[in-house]
């Protein structure tokens, strides 16, 4: 399915455990460069662990990954992860105000962050500039979510990571984030790989989709897939709806 | 004190086995255990100072202080037991602040180079940094337990294991010197410490008996300070591995 495509990540074989508990097995396979990817399955299939294996907060027990034809290892890890952007699922906060969170990956380099650049990258995410000096425990979680976005978009990473955002967002906020998403992907040609468990979310958004059961990728193509899988357990799985 | 009046204030080891019984505490069997081990411990020390203050021999010192450090880094590693190697790092905190705050006070001529002086500053130099490395070690765990979140998102952003770590290191290192500092605060006031009166009860001079306390107090700001700090930036390197990941546990 990307062979069309120029590979921003590509797997080989690459297996992941911890203490002997096996999370992911012979994961091969590519994200398209300047491409949208879904990645959807059950919980504990193992998707956020891939996500972190892509920006090397992880790394492989076995196997290759490459970033663009490099092999990841040959990447410092700041520099690794400041091209490969990840906003975790549980959106954690440093305590303190809007601004202190988005000036944060800046501040790791020694550096101001200008004021103006913050509040103009908080209305991209759909947040009024007087969220600025708001302390983050004032946030619901949906406000808190977009600053966890807005903030990963401070390092403009090449390839952005997304686990997740958009589960604790209402309706509106949910179309906001997907525009803001595409417009991202679209605009800048960032690749974007994103874990969902909202199958319509996958299919409305992404141009290809990974599907992981129990640490495996058990189907991959255009994210039509979804309509009409191949595989069985896919089948069942997209029947059952999202889970 | 003759040995009839000492075994006399038994009764205060009475008063509370009545009270547990009373009361079903069901702290008798400990009590006694408690009671009994004191006994043995500190008459066996009294006869191992006697000995070693008699003799002057600076062999003897150093055993005695290398005891001390096997003894509270047995005691303060068990806290630190998920962070690797952490025996020597222990030791070798313990080991510095030893020669650090013993220099100072040898080297500039606060205190005579005896027996006297080395071993008793020394257990409580010692014992104080122990108790200092169990609080520090204590919340220094629980902190990156309770914060992995956090840590992993500063690594996410291109932050190094230090940006990473650094919230968590200075909340352990502030809490673990917090009880020296309050009980600094209040010392006079509210207690007479141990160690002055007791110079007081066997007939020194008060003033020269504070200013003692006050060497005393002055010198454990530097063993809690400098133990904190110090073990802290040795434990939290094994946290993270070369690729400044977060070491992974199940």
């Amino acid at each position: 399915m990307t062979t069309d495509y120029k590979p921003a990540i590509h797997f080989n074989h690459v297996d992941y455990s911890i203490d002997g508990n096996k999370i992911l097995r012979g994961i091969t396979g590519s994200f398209p460069e300047g491409k949208i990817t879904t990645l959807v399955g059950p919980s504990g299939a193992g998707k956020t662990t891939l996500l972190k294996l892509c920006n090397g907060l992880l790394s492989p027990e076995s196997g290759e990954i490459y970033i663009k034809d490099k092999g990841i290892d040959s990447f410092e890890p700041v520099e690794l992860r400041r091209k490969v952007g990840i906003a975790l699922q549980s959106a954690p906060m440093v305590s303190g105000t809007v601004y202190k969170n988005l000036a944060l990956p800046v501040e790791l380099r020694g550096e101001k962050y200008d004021k103006k650049e913050a509040e103009s990258l908080l209305r991209d995410v759909g947040l009024d500039e007087k969220f600025l000096d708001r302390k983050v425990t004032d946030l619901s979680g949906g406000q808190q979510q977009k600053v966890s976005i807005a903030r990963t978009l401070v390092n403009k990473p090449e390839i952005l990571l997304l686990d997740e955002i958009t589960s604790s967002l209402d309706r509106t906020s949910l179309k906001e984030m997907e525009e803001l998403i595409t417009l991202i992907n679209r605009k800048y040609g960032t690749t974007i790989i994103w874990i969902t468990h909202n199958l319509q979310q996958a299919l409305d958004i992404g141009d290809y989709t990974w599907v992981m059961m129990d640490g495996e990728v058990v189907e991959t193509g255009e994210s039509k897939l979804l309509r009409s899988p191949a595989n069985d357990r896919v089948k069942s799985f997209v029947q059952g709806g999202a889970q | 004190m003759t040995y009839l009046t000492l075994s006399i204030t038994l009764i205060f080891v009475v008063i509370p086995l009545v009270l547990s019984k009373t009361l079903n505490l069901g702290l008798e069997r400990d009590t006694i255990i408690a009671t009994v081990r004191s006994i043995i411990q500190l008459l066996l020390v009294g006869f191992i100072l006697k000995f070693v203050f008699d003799s002057e021999s600076l062999l003897y010192i150093f055993l005695m202080v290398t005891l001390m450090i096997v003894a509270a880094t047995h005691n303060a590693r068990n806290k630190g037991a998920s962070i690797k190697g952490i025996t020597w790092k222990v030791a070798v905190t313990l080991i510095f602040v030893e020669v650090l705050t013993q220099g100072i006070l040898i080297g500039l001529n606060i205190t005579p180079p005896t027996a006297q002086y080395i071993i008793s500053i020394s257990g409580m130099v010692i014992g104080n940094s122990m108790v200092l490395s169990i609080l520090f070690l204590n919340r220094f765990t629980a902190e990156v337990e309770s914060h992995q979140d956090e840590t992993e998102l500063v690594l996410s952003l291109g932050g190094t294991p230090k940006q990473a770590i650094h919230t968590q290191l200075i909340n352990s290192i502030k809490a673990s010197m917090i009880p020296t500092i309050e009980s600094q605060k209040t010392v006079g006031l509210v207690q007479l410490p141990g160690m002055m009166s007791g110079q007081i009860i066997a007939g020194a001079d008060p003033i020269q008996a504070v200013q003692f306390q006050l060497l005393i107090m002055f010198l454990l700001l530097t063993t809690a300070a400098v133990t904190s700090v110090m073990l802290g930036f040795l434990s939290y390197p094994t946290l993270f591995n070369q690729r400044m990941q977060l070491i992974q546990k199940s």
